[in-house]
């Protein structure tokens, strides 16, 4: 009795001990390349610092610059305009493929799907520099060609305002929308026939089953499609560094946040200017998928709520 | 006479299916020719030289310069090599993932422990970390330990991944039964050995889900490496390409020759193992 007993406590203690050497590493690693250095990035905010030189602390004084540099907000203005153009059609055309390829009578499923599918595939350096051939400044490049058919002026892709913009999100947009339509279609796919054969026997419409059915039961996957795009759209980098390539850093019309983060560390030297500015964008982060999924949530419930 | 009604509102409906059936194939098709476009694109500029590119009207037929091309790029760039670095990082991080990954999983799915609940919601919160924040300071660690310039550099911090954990305690939990680990207790097996011989067998096809997951997105990874690495000879095959647009006079056959020899593999990959690839995207964002 009093055997089994110590064997039952030295069991149970044997199990714990290889459940926190099991999950170990991952904090292990954590503690040293995530928490670490999150925790130095706030530390780093406060102090002068370009690496070399011993920091001096200044309190508040990396904010107030970052902050007071035209070119941040600058920067901030092109992630947001870009972050904009870039993921709201993504999202809305994602939902209108998905919808279709969806039908349970269409043919070419399979290769429909994996052909809107293949950007995604693509490294964000290769579509960049993909687009960066076809969206060039010369007259004649595939997209000032394509505009001239339609009787439009020639557009300085590389070096105008909207045209980096545009072009931009033009290769944000291509790369990802076909995966959001999959999610999407996950997410139709896993909505039960039943329902809609209960509607159709009640006799509830098509856009009634869609406002009804579809919309509701497919709110979980679109608040996630919404909360990464709006968090991917904030920490732009590759694609406007890589599509821009030599003027990346010296031109402001597509300069991202991440961007002017990484030339104030790694260009100008500046690592607390630059950890103030990681500290400023994750706040931004948290507010804007904060807001953006407050939005969806809201959107979805109404409309069921108001065809009621 | 019903039965002439009949047929016709058959035959109507038909007609009206086929009308919007047009339309939804036309929609679709031309959502295919828009995926497809850049790349058929990128492969006639591979084959193209370089003033092809501005010719009016554009040229839209492969040319036969797809070695010479690619010879330019051999001379910019030390592109097998670079390849090979990308492939070594990407193996070793997946591997490295996909251990730690099953094993905290099956802690997290079949162990009692205190704190298992909070550890757990801990390790989802680490996901909310934009991995910016630390960047600084994570370069400022590589270079105190002597890796800038390495791939292990790079490597290290992409054996953290808290998606992972959580695909694989899913799996674990639902593909492995309770009673079988059990028994296997009884018969004295260590928990070790459970993990080897009864835990990883069963979750090997959640290791193809995972294992694609980590892959593509340590392959096409730019920001870390761009930081880490430096040194030409020690680039991956991102960093290399991108290195290729930096120079001003851009040789667009060459550039394009590059991304096509780089992007061939991928694609060949995933046409083969397409099915899988979609599933590892859903399977990761739907659980």
């Amino acid at each position: 009795m009093i055997v089994s007993k110590k064997r039952f406590v030295s069991e149970e203690k044997k199990d714990m001990i290889s459940a926190y050497l099991y999950v170990s590493p991952f904090f292990i690693i954590f503690s040293l390349v995530g928490l670490y250095p999150a925790v130095y990035s706030l530390y780093l905010a406060f102090q002068k610092w370009d690496g070399l030189a011993p920091m001096t602390f200044v309190g508040l004084d990396n904010f107030r610059v970052v902050l007071e540099d035209p070119l941040f907000w600058k920067s901030l203005y092109n992630t947001l305009i870009i972050g904009v153009m870039g993921t709201a059609p993504q999202l809305i055309v994602g939902i209108i493929l998905a919808f279709l390829l969806n039908l349970a009578y269409l043919k070419l499923k399979q290769f429909f799907r994996v052909t809107i599918f293949m950007p995604y595939i693509t490294s964000m350096v290769a579509v960049a520099l993909i687009f960066s051939v076809i969206f060039s400044n010369h007259e004649a490049s595939l997209a000032n060609y394509t505009l001239s058919v339609f009787g439009f002026d020639p557009v300085n892709w590389k070096t105008s305002e909207w045209g980096t913009k545009i072009a931009i999100s033009l290769m944000v947009f291509w790369r990802w929308v076909g995966y959001n339509t999959i999610i999407y279609l996950a997410g139709l796919q896993s909505i039960s026939n039943e329902y809609y054969e209960a509607a159709t026997i009640d006799g509830a419409s098509k856009m009634q089953q869609l406002l009804h059915i579809t919309l509701p039961l497919l709110r979980p996957f679109i608040l996630l499609t919404v909360f990464f795009s709006t968090v991917g759209a904030l920490q732009l980098f590759a694609e406007p560094t890589v599509f821009l390539g030599n003027n990346a850093f010296t031109r402001d019309e597509a300069m991202t946040v991440v961007m002017y983060l990484y030339r104030d560390a790694f260009r100008l030297q500046s690592f607390g200017t630059a950890s103030a500015t990681a500290i400023i964008l994750l706040i931004f982060i948290v507010i804007a998928s904060a807001i953006n999924l407050l939005l969806t949530s809201r959107i979805g419930k109404k409309r069921g709520v108001r065809s009621e | 006479m019903s039965e002439t009604i009949m047929s016709k509102t058959v035959s109507r409906r038909k007609r009206k299916i086929s009308a919007s059936s047009i339309f939804i194939y036309a929609f679709l098709t031309l959502a295919s020719l828009l995926s497809l476009f850049p790349f058929y694109w990128m492969f006639v500029m591979a084959t193209r030289p370089s003033a092809a590119f501005s010719s009016v009207p554009p040229i839209v037929t492969p040319g036969g310069l797809l070695v010479e091309n690619f010879q330019k790029v051999l001379e910019q760039i030390e592109f097998f090599k670079a390849l090979g670095n990308t492939v070594i990082i990407c193996t070793a991080v997946t591997l490295v993932v996909l251990l730690i990954s099953s094993l905290a999983g099956f802690a997290f799915a079949k162990f009692k422990f205190p704190g298992k609940n909070l550890l757990f919601v801990g390790i989802l919160l680490t996901m909310v970390i934009p991995p910016q924040l630390g960047l600084i300071p994570q370069y400022y660690l590589i270079s105190q330990a002597g890796l800038l310039d390495t791939l292990s550099g790079v490597m290290i911090l992409f054996f953290l991944n808290p998606l992972g954990i959580f695909l694989m305690r899913q799996y674990v939990s639902e593909a492995v039964p309770d009673e079988l680990i059990e028994a296997s207790k009884l018969d004295g097996c260590s928990n070790f050995r459970i993990y080897r011989s009864i835990v990883l067998p069963i979750i090997l096809p959640a290791f193809a889900t995972l294992g694609i997951i980590v892959f593509t997105a340590v392959w096409g990874e730019f920001l870390w490496q761009f930081t880490v690495l430096r040194d030409p000879e020690k680039y991956t095959i991102q960093v290399a390409l991108a290195s290729l647009n930096n120079t001003f006079k851009v040789d667009y056959g060459m550039l394009m020759s590059g991304v096509f020899w780089a992007t061939v593999p991928l694609i060949i990959i995933f046409l083969c193992f397409n099915r899988l690839f979609i599933a590892s995207i859903t399977e990761g964002a739907v659980k």
